[in-house]
């Protein structure tokens, strides 16, 4: 089946385009890009004025939670909830049960994900067997098997030396290390940033500091190493420093930043709900100066990519005491809009710059497909409608988890359809647009 | 007892708390906080009569729900309740559910159901009480919340400082200890600040809340300089276990620093209070001749405390209008 989008302002960084250009789509690629591209056997889909088509968007750090966790999310629910939110493919970490260190998890994964045939999947493999950070899992395994990095995410890596193993032998296959940067004895039960709504609330800190340590770390080493190391969800200030003077000296190092540490800050711990425990993430939601210094980060170019954190748990198990209450946020429908929101139309970036936030860079920093909309290649295309309004309710989200301190956010600018190989797998039907 | 009760201050109009709960001084205004104060004097009469007993809670149900060891709070609270007639019953942790795994969350909307007036809480956990607060229509007290806060602790103490002293604006008080874990702090800083006393804390470093500047009190980690020419000084438990957290070198190190010792205390003014929570760790935080001696009020801290609480229940059944309606 061939399907000509035409009309719409394309942005394709890759390629140098960000204008009113036709695709062609033909069966799962895109067959042309051009103006004025004739009809012939394809069904045209007539772009109204204001959508934007861009590269499929993709979620390098996301949590599916299967196997083990289904109760909190699935590979099938984590991935329609990725269409619904612009993105056609996601990385999703290793923390599951079993921990994905063995050929046999991501086998399993990709074979759900295939079931699902939602967005595309890239697992990502674990550091270490059981992430215990005591032995290397077999990373050549899980790279043949379809991981595409490797992390031990939701701790660091637990020793320099095995950390720098780990950047060593990733290196070889060209995987870069993801890593959760955090010092563990100053986190120590910390539950909330350190600073003045912890100490007001009573809530034990963690200080930026303790992640900026793990970052300090997490580059010397790939300055030593040579390899390929990437800072996961960033959220102090003292983060972004350490990244800036290892890109500045030359080491390979990226980072992403979540829409909650662009958007919110510790505030949000003390209203408009105290102890809401949708405000409790690791890393913390952190002071203004942090929050202000991501936006800069973004802004400047030294944050490679926005990439959500999506951390589905159950309302049971964020029904309880915050300091009781698992870490994290679902974020796979709301990034779009709050980067839109807070991002493009406070006039810090403009949305070529977006589009390499959300789909260039995640592309080239996990060495997959995609980020570019070049002829020949996958039909992976999200469409987003910038001026549209959009309301964030969490009892609508097509996650199987609703956690979001976003619940009621008014925000302009939304995803319009989202195409994964040709297919439309999500139009939004308040947006105007009929595929 | 009304008439006694609303004896207040001509400009005092009001006669009940705005909010069902007390969940900590953060939400008092000063006109409230000396709303409970002038009740709690009337409260206090009571206890000097022979039988100690009004019939103000008369078919109220207060459940005393302690999730945290407490002696000296919940035996407070049980005789205000028993001191105003309402029906009360205490839950340990150790008899409730909660050893099967219960949810703090189901174990109160289990209590919900059978239609208590009021909860009073103490649990580990900072916050407890605001998910009680949203999962139940009975009034919350808060009797404690892990390091948040502790508001009849500080409606207590600031009882006892007005009652030799007359009013709390213009005070030196000078807080001394574990200022990082207290929730007694927390709620004595927001309640002398909003009445206008001069609040300095001390304490080590380590054990110094983040941006404590913040909260709008002096913060010293010299002793010395925090009880000079103070009126009030109080002096705030240290708990053992935090020298293994390295908090502090030894106990024997904090008290030769921060310890409050005789000699130190005649830095401050020559009516000082002396004030503590409890419990005392005696020769840790504070030196024996100090709280036995004569500017210790700590006693009448235990006793006030009865007649805040009191007045903290009395007026979150509805006070007055409460008992014109029975």
């Amino acid at each position: 089946m061939k399907r000509l989008l035409k009309g719409g302002r394309v942005i394709d960084p890759a390629n140098g385009i960000d204008g009113v250009r036709d695709i062609l789509i033909d069966g799962d690629r895109i067959a042309r890009v051009g103006t004025n591209l004739p009809a012939v056997d394809a069904s045209v889909v007539d772009l109204a004025e204001g959508l934007v088509v861009c590269p499929g968007f993709i979620d390098m750090h996301v949590h599916l939670r299967e196997p083990g966790q289904e109760h909190k999310e699935t590979v099938a629910t984590g991935t329609a909830s990725a269409v619904a939110g612009g993105f056609t493919a996601v990385a999703c970490m290793p923390n599951t049960n079993p921990v994905n260190d063995d050929a046999n998890v991501t086998t399993y994964i990709l074979d759900k994900a295939r079931q699902a045939n939602l967005a595309r999947v890239y697992p990502i493999g674990a550091v270490s067997r059981g992430s215990k950070g005591d032995l290397l899992a077999d990373i050549a395994d899980l790279r043949k098997a379809g991981c595409v990095a490797i992390t031990d995410d939701g701790h660091p890596v637990k020793t320099a030396i095995l950390l720098r193993r780990a950047l060593e032998y990733a290196g070889m296959f060209g995987m870069p290390v993801i890593e959760h940067c955090e010092d563990p004895s100053l986190k120590g039960d910390g539950v909330a940033h350190e600073g003045f709504y912890a100490a007001s609330l009573g809530l034990r800190g963690m200080p930026g500091a303790c992640e900026a340590l793990g970052v300090e770390r997490g580059v010397l080493l790939a300055e030593l190493t040579g390899s390929a190391f990437h800072v996961a969800h960033m959220s102090a200030r003292a983060s972004l420093r350490a990244v800036r003077k290892g890109k500045d000296g030359g080491v390979r190092v990226t980072c992403e930043v979540a829409p909650h540490h662009f958007t919110l800050t510790d505030e949000a711990l003390a209203s408009p709900v105290p102890y809401d425990t949708n405000t409790k993430m690791n890393p913390p939601l952190r002071e203004a100066a942090d929050r202000d210094a991501m936006l800069d980060g973004i802004t400047d170019g030294s944050v490679d990519a926005i990439a959500t954190d999506h951390a589905p748990h159950h309302y049971d198990e964020k029904q309880v005491e915050f300091d009781r209450a698992p870490f994290g946020i679902v974020g796979l429908e709301t990034a779009v809009p709050l980067s839109l929101d807070r991002l493009v139309h406070t006039g810090r970036i403009r949305l070529s710059r977006l589009v390499e936030l959300l789909s260039v860079n995640p592309a080239r920093i996990l060495n997959v497909g995609g980020g570019t909309l070049s002829e020949g290649m996958p039909a992976d295309i999200t469409i987003v409608a910038p001026d549209m309004k959009v309301r964030i309710e969490a009892a609508k989200l097509r996650s199987r988890s609703k956690n979001t301190p976003f619940d009621g956010w008014e925000l302009r600018g939304g995803v319009a359809a989202t195409l994964v190989g040709g297919r439309p797998l999500f139009v939004n039907s308040e947006a105007r647009i009929s595929l | 007892m009304n008439a006694t009760v609303h004896g207040l201050d001509p400009s005092v109009t009001i006669t009940t708390l705005r909010s069902k709960d007390l969940l900590g001084i953060a939400d008092l205004t000063p006109v409230e906080i000396n709303l409970v104060l002038d009740t709690a004097d009337a409260m206090k009469e009571i206890a000097s009569r022979p039988i100690k007993k009004v019939p103000a809670l008369r078919g109220k149900t207060v459940v005393n729900l302690f999730f945290e060891p407490s002696t000296r709070t919940r035996t407070s609270f049980e005789i205000a309740e028993k001191r105003l007639s309402a029906d009360t019953l205490n839950i340990a942790i150790a008899t409730s559910s909660v050893v099967k795994g219960e949810t703090l969350a189901d174990t109160a909307m289990n209590l919900e159901a059978m239609r208590p007036d009021m909860i009073v809480l103490r649990h580990s956990s900072s916050g407890a009480c605001h998910l009680l607060s949203r999962i139940c229509r009975s009034a919350i007290i808060n009797a404690g919340d892990g390091m948040h806060e502790h508001p009849t602790q500080a409606l207590l103490d600031a009882f006892t400082i007005r009652e030799r002293k007359k009013q709390l604006k213009g005070l030196k008080v000078a807080i001394v200890g574990d200022l990082l874990h207290s929730r007694v702090l927390r709620s004595n800083i927001l309640l002398l600040t909003k009445m206008g006393a001069n609040v300095w804390v001390c304490g080590p470093p380590t054990l110094m809340p983040t941006e404590i500047a913040r909260f709008g009190v002096t913060a010293t980690s010299s002793v010395d300089e925090a009880v000079r020419d103070a009126d009030v000084i109080m002096m705030l438990r240290i708990q053992l276990e935090r020298m293994e957290g390295a908090f502090f070198p030894s106990l024997r190190e904090y008290f030769n620093v921060f310890g409050m010792t005789e000699a130190r205390m005649h830095l401050a003014r020559p009516d000082v209070m002396i004030m503590h929570p409890g419990p005392m760790n005696r020769g840790v935080e504070i030196a024996s001749e100090v709280a036995d001696g004569p500017y210790s009020v700590i006693l009448d801290q235990v006793a006030n405390g009865v007649a805040v609480r009191m007045a903290v229940l009395y007026l979150l059944a509805g006070g007055a209008e409460h008992e014109e309606a029975a």
